[in-house]
């Protein structure tokens, strides 16, 4: 179970620049830190993000071990249709967490 | 030879000094606590940046404790809902730790919600720093965000407070340092690139950027003995919760601004 909070207006007008903000619970392990035995913490990070908007990828980031616990994105998103608004994040392992928003465009 | 001379010197007073302190019983009713007048909370000492990522609600990583935390607080069958809103929160995390005339003990909002959770809702105790604890602990502090500390010293805490005082002025560690030496004495100096705080605990849980995660003020204060390289309490110990109280009489005034952002 990772939280996640995303920050998007319900309903925008056509043409409309938003500002979509996202922020995930994510240890962000880099495998490079032992415990307090010294043996080796195993890596465990989110690797992609990608956001859909009206069946196209708008936004996408790939992650790294340096990547801060918690990852927070920002992007600007311009509202063209109603739809869905789908957010992935891809953990290391394949496996994902997904968001849907639904946006109401005027 | 002036090379060789001088250490040799000051390890002589170091012994000297060594074998004069350990002899010596700590008493501090001659110091004096932090003047109320100067009293400003850590998040002065935070640069801008951290300052903004405090309080954007939305961006502050330590709300994604208090969403937990409400999820918590409506789950299971004898949830906490069914006896308490949120609102009802409005002023508790200001009036803690206190005193618990039950169990005859001091008792932090941490170990409320664990007594609750026992003695009320027949579940077990959550251990201490465990991500649930925190999240219902940061859920229930932060209603009473902006809300003035406002603990009430009765009798029966004197002592705790009076140990959770001595502990704030003793000595500890290998480096032989007392908090009360940065965050009475010298707070506001840099210490490298940090600007030493007051140490005040009004923002905690906190979220800490160091730790990259959310935390309790009792592992702060494991993290602070660390430092100076003294034997930590453990976590919810008396000795912990009696240095709480002391932290809270000191705080006074100050509003709660769980979750903080921390270093």
């Amino acid at each position: 179970m990772f939280p996640v909070r995303i920050a998007l207006p319900n309903a925008a007008k056509r043409g409309d620049i938003m500002e979509v903000r996202t922020l995930i619970q994510h240890p962000m392990e880099t495998g490079l830190r032992r415990d307090q035995r010294g043996r080796a913490i195993p890596r465990d990070i989110i690797t992609h993000f990608q956001c859909e908007y009206g069946g196209e990828v708008v936004f996408e980031a790939d992650f790294f071990p340096a990547v801060a616990a918690n990852p927070f994105l920002t992007f600007p998103l311009r509202a063209v249709e109603s739809g869905d608004v789908i957010f992935t994040w891809t953990h290391q392992d394949g496996g994902e967490t997904v968001e849907t928003r639904t946006l109401t465009v005027e | 030879m002036m090379a060789v001379r001088a250490p040799l010197i000051f390890m002589l007073f170091v012994l000297g000094g060594c074998s004069d302190t350990s002899t010596k019983t700590p008493d501090f009713a001659d110091r004096p606590d932090l003047d109320p007048s100067v009293r400003v909370s850590g998040f002065t000492f935070l640069t801008e940046e951290t300052q903004a990522l405090q309080q954007d609600d939305f961006a502050n990583p330590g709300q994604l404790w208090v969403d937990r935390g409400a999820a918590l607080f409506g789950d299971g069958e004898a949830a906490c809902s069914s006896c308490h809103e949120p609102d009802d929160f409005s002023h508790t995390a200001t009036q803690y730790p206190q005193w618990n005339s039950e169990h005859e003990r001091l008792i932090n909002l941490e170990g409320q919600i664990n007594q609750c959770r026992t003695t009320r809702q027949d579940q077990p105790a959550l251990a201490y720093e465990s991500d649930d604890l925190l999240a219902l602990t940061t859920f229930v502090a932060t209603q009473a965000r902006g809300d003035d500390i406002n603990v009430s010293l009765t009798p029966e805490m004197q002592s705790a407070y009076q140990s959770g005082r001595d502990y704030f002025f003793t000595r500890r560690g290998q480096l032989n340092l007392a908090c009360s030496q940065c965050h009475d004495d010298q707070w506001g100096m840099q210490l490298r690139g940090d600007t030493i705080s007051q140490g005040h605990s009004n923002g905690f849980p906190a979220y800490r950027l160091q730790w990259e995660t959310l935390g309790s003020l009792h592992r702060r204060l494991e993290e602070c003995d660390l430092g100076v390289r003294a034997e930590p309490r453990p976590l919810g110990s008396d000795e912990y919760l009696a240095v709480e109280l002391y932290l809270a009489i000191r705080a006074q005034g100050l509003p709660i601004e769980t979750p903080a952002v921390r270093r």
